[in-house]
């Protein structure tokens, strides 16, 4: 039976009021007539006044945790997290236990997910064999199996002669590598970002430069090699005018930010609580503001919520032992929708910066827009839908954020996977 | 009061009013019975996950002569070698209906936490790199002993500031009181963004000496790494005090060590044992404090 989502201010090149027809998983017409009487007779309506129709989110940047940390989340409730967030298709980090290093741990992820069927996953592959930085993995037979990209993420790659022949050699295969910029020497062990907030708090600290130093490593790499390197959650302003410059340069290069480092700065780690511990770590207003504004320009090509689920048991700790990271699937909305409202982005932006750009880095032409003849992948927000971040909304295994039991606006109220219901508020 | 984690907290009233019931425990502690029944019936517990002798006894001291029953853990001893977390080592004890927990540990905001998880009184005895509370008043009751007050004071600071939990509490202490704070350092030792202190950098060891008082803070190269000073040495040459250094320093300048000292690097001995040096008494003086701090918290 088509679905019919009426009246809805459909996101495409423009905004319109439109109605979206979805017959048989795939997105039959958008049109601004009215459908027919015999049509609605024969389909499901869904009243979208108000609402805006957006293709689904492409999230490149997700911990799924499974296999090995089932305890802080599968790929079951990631999958739920997603379809509540909008969010259709997320790319998997490969920092799992076995880690995801070969062909047969790629294939079972991908049919673990479409058992569960609520979002595609596409997994990253380690770049290393055990993700250790010294010898590269099977490239060619990882991509065979379906992986969308390598990455040692959570382990950044220290050897720049490791960085380079895995350049060189995922080139030939037109693939790319996702990196986590740290220098772990200048990082230290650190907790937080080094500023004026670190000094008053006493907590050990890594300047930013930690990033940028290797985001210029890598732009060096990329020229060297033709290579191609997406820069994954960007935190300081130093990245950002490094990777304006190498794009204006012509470099074959991409970057994404957390919608956490476009909203949060280091002030929030005064208080000492963990949630607000992640790597990279949050900067300074100066930086959020850089960050925003290459989000506009295009420096930054899109959002990614390095969605990292810890269990409580690793987070109630000191500030110096707890883990790093934040949940984010079902905040990449909420966050955004607020830089909309305060018409920081527009809707087309919005759609670009989650779904366009990611399906451009990740060479997927069958998604990532409002086209008819295209899989029907497609989140339906509410702008003004009010709620608390708390257990009746929150999908995931962990609650792992400085949002939790905070008042939020703005949330997918109807989220649609190859035209079935994934998720509905 | 339920806590004592951070200097930060305290108001210019509160500070004072320490610092006049730690006069009157002084007095106590000059006696031949250095009893007061102030405490008598409380359990207080020294949690220490670091080793320490010099502010364990201190404490353990006050808390006796306050006829409190006082217990000493050490993390050597403890559960925390069996894998149990901060929060629940600090529940367990708690369990035994203690009142006061006296806490040190390795990590910054280590008591912020225990007392957000815990009814019993925490008094941060030093969180990591970020505060020891007790021996900035300890500090403060010293100067003010001497001084009288605080009026117009000068204090500067030399060592390493950035990895110092002594030097961030006797910040805010001194700045609350108004008390204006200079910082002398090598870069490797002076956090990135020292305007977060808000205390000015002096570049000389002669703009450092020319303060009312000299606050050395111990050198620790076993902890800091081999990277932030060269050598010992070579620290005491540029960044140490001698008697030569204080030809530009005014006649009545107070110096101030939180100990241990390592005699000839951050002062010479001739300076630890000088007239001048206050040392001592800071020692005799914490006794006092903490007095103070644990009747005041229990109130």
């Amino acid at each position: 039976m088509p679905l019919i989502l009426k009246d809805g201010f459909v996101v495409q090149e423009k905004v319109r009021q439109a109605n979206l027809i979805i017959d048989d998983g795939i997105i039959a017409d958008i049109s601004e007539t009215a459908p027919t009487d015999a049509l609605i007779a024969d389909s499901t309506v869904i009243d979208c006044s108000g609402l805006y129709i957006l293709p689904g989110l492409i999230d490149m940047h997700v911990h799924l945790r499974e296999p090995g940390y089932e305890y802080k989340e599968d790929i079951q409730s990631a999958s739920r997290a997603a379809a509540y967030g909008g969010v259709t298709t997320i790319c998997s980090m490969a920092n799992t236990n076995p880690p995801v290093d070969n062909s047969s741990i790629v294939s079972w992820i991908k049919n673990r997910s479409r058992e569960i069927g609520l979002c595609d996953v596409l997994p990253y592959a380690a770049l290393t064999k055990g993700m250790k930085g010294e010898e590269l993995t099977e490239i060619g037979d990882i991509l065979s199996a379906g992986a969308c990209g390598f990455s040692d993420d959570g382990f950044p790659i220290s050897s720049s002669e490791v960085m380079r022949r895995g350049l060189e050699y995922t080139r030939f295969f037109n693939s790319f590598i996702a990196c986590h910029e740290e220098d772990r020497e200048l990082f230290n062990n650190a907790s937080m970002h080094e500023g004026k907030i670190s000094a008053q708090c006493g907590i050990r600290s890594a300047p930013a430069e930690a990033e940028s130093v290797m985001v210029a490593r890598d732009i060096e790499l990329a020229r060297l090699t033709g290579g191609r390197v997406h820069f994954c959650h960007i935190s300081s302003k130093h990245s950002v005018e490094l990777i304006r410059r190498a794009k204006e340069a012509g470099l074959n290069i991409t970057a994404e930010v957390t919608p956490n480092h476009l909203s949060l700065t280091d002030e929030i780690c005064q208080d000492y609580d963990s949630f607000a511990k992640v790597n990279p770590p949050l900067r300074e207003e100066s930086d959020r503001l850089a960050l925003l504004e290459a989000v506009k320009s295009g420096v930054i090509d899109c959002i990614a919520s390095d969605h990292a689920p810890h269990h409580i048991d690793d987070k109630l700790k000191e500030f110096d032992c707890a883990a790093f990271g934040m949940i984010g699937l079902q905040l990449i909305i909420p966050l955004l929708t607020h830089f909309v409202e305060e018409g920081f982005i527009d809707w087309c932006e919005f759609a670009k910066i989650t779904a366009a750009n990611p399906a451009k880095i990740l060479n997927l032409n069958d998604r990532g827009v409002l086209r008819k003849g295209l899989a029907a992948d497609i989140a339906v927000i509410d702008p003004k839908s009010e709620y608390i971040f708390d257990e009746s909304v929150n999908a995931s295994k962990s609650y792992n954020t400085p949002f939790w039991k905070k008042k939020l606006r703005g949330r997918a109220v109807y989220t649609i996977k190859g035209g079935k219901a994934a998720a509905k508020v | 009061m339920k806590d004592l984690i951070s200097t930060k907290d305290i108001s210019k009233d509160q500070l004072i009013s320490i610092l006049d019931t730690a006069e009157s425990f002084h007095e106590i502690n000059r006696r031949d019975i250095k009893k007061t029944p102030a405490l008598r019936g409380k359990t207080i517990v020294n949690l220490f996950f670091e080793n320490s002798t010099r502010t364990r006894t201190s404490f353990e001291i006050a808390a006796k002569r306050l006829s409190a029953d006082s217990i000493n853990f050490t993390a050597a001893s403890s559960s925390t070698q069996k894998g149990e977390t901060l929060l629940d080592t600090i529940k367990n004890i708690e369990a035994m209906q203690t009142d006061i927990l006296v806490l040190r540990h390795e990590a910054s905001g280590a008591a912020k936490l225990a007392a957000k998880h815990s009814k019993a009184s925490v008094i941060n005895a030093g969180d990591g790199i970020n505060e020891h509370p007790t021996q900035a008043l300890l500090d403060i009751f010293t100067i003010r002993r001497v001084k009288g007050g605080f009026e117009g004071l000068s204090v500067c600071i030399m060592g390493d500031i950035a990895h110092s939990r002594v030097a961030r509490s006797d910040i805010w202490a001194l700045r609350t009181l108004g008390v204006e704070v200079k910082l002398f350092a090598p870069p490797t030792l002076l956090p990135n963004d020292p305007n977060g202190l808000g205390c000015k950098v002096v570049s000389s060891k002669r703009d450092a000496v020319k303060s009312d008082v000299v606050i050395a803070l111990r050198i620790q190269r076993e902890r800091q790494g081999k990277l932030l000073i060269p050598s010992l040495r070579e620290y005491a040459r540029f960044f140490g005090l001698n008697r030569d250094d204080l030809k530009y320093a005014p006649k009545d300048l107070l110096l101030l060590h939180p100990g241990p000292v390592n005699r000839g690097v951050e002062l010479t001995s001739a300076l630890v044992d000088a007239d001048n040096s206050l040392i001592l008494d800071q020692v005799e003086n914490g006794v006092s404090v903490r007095m103070a701090v644990m009747c005041m918290l229990r109130r």
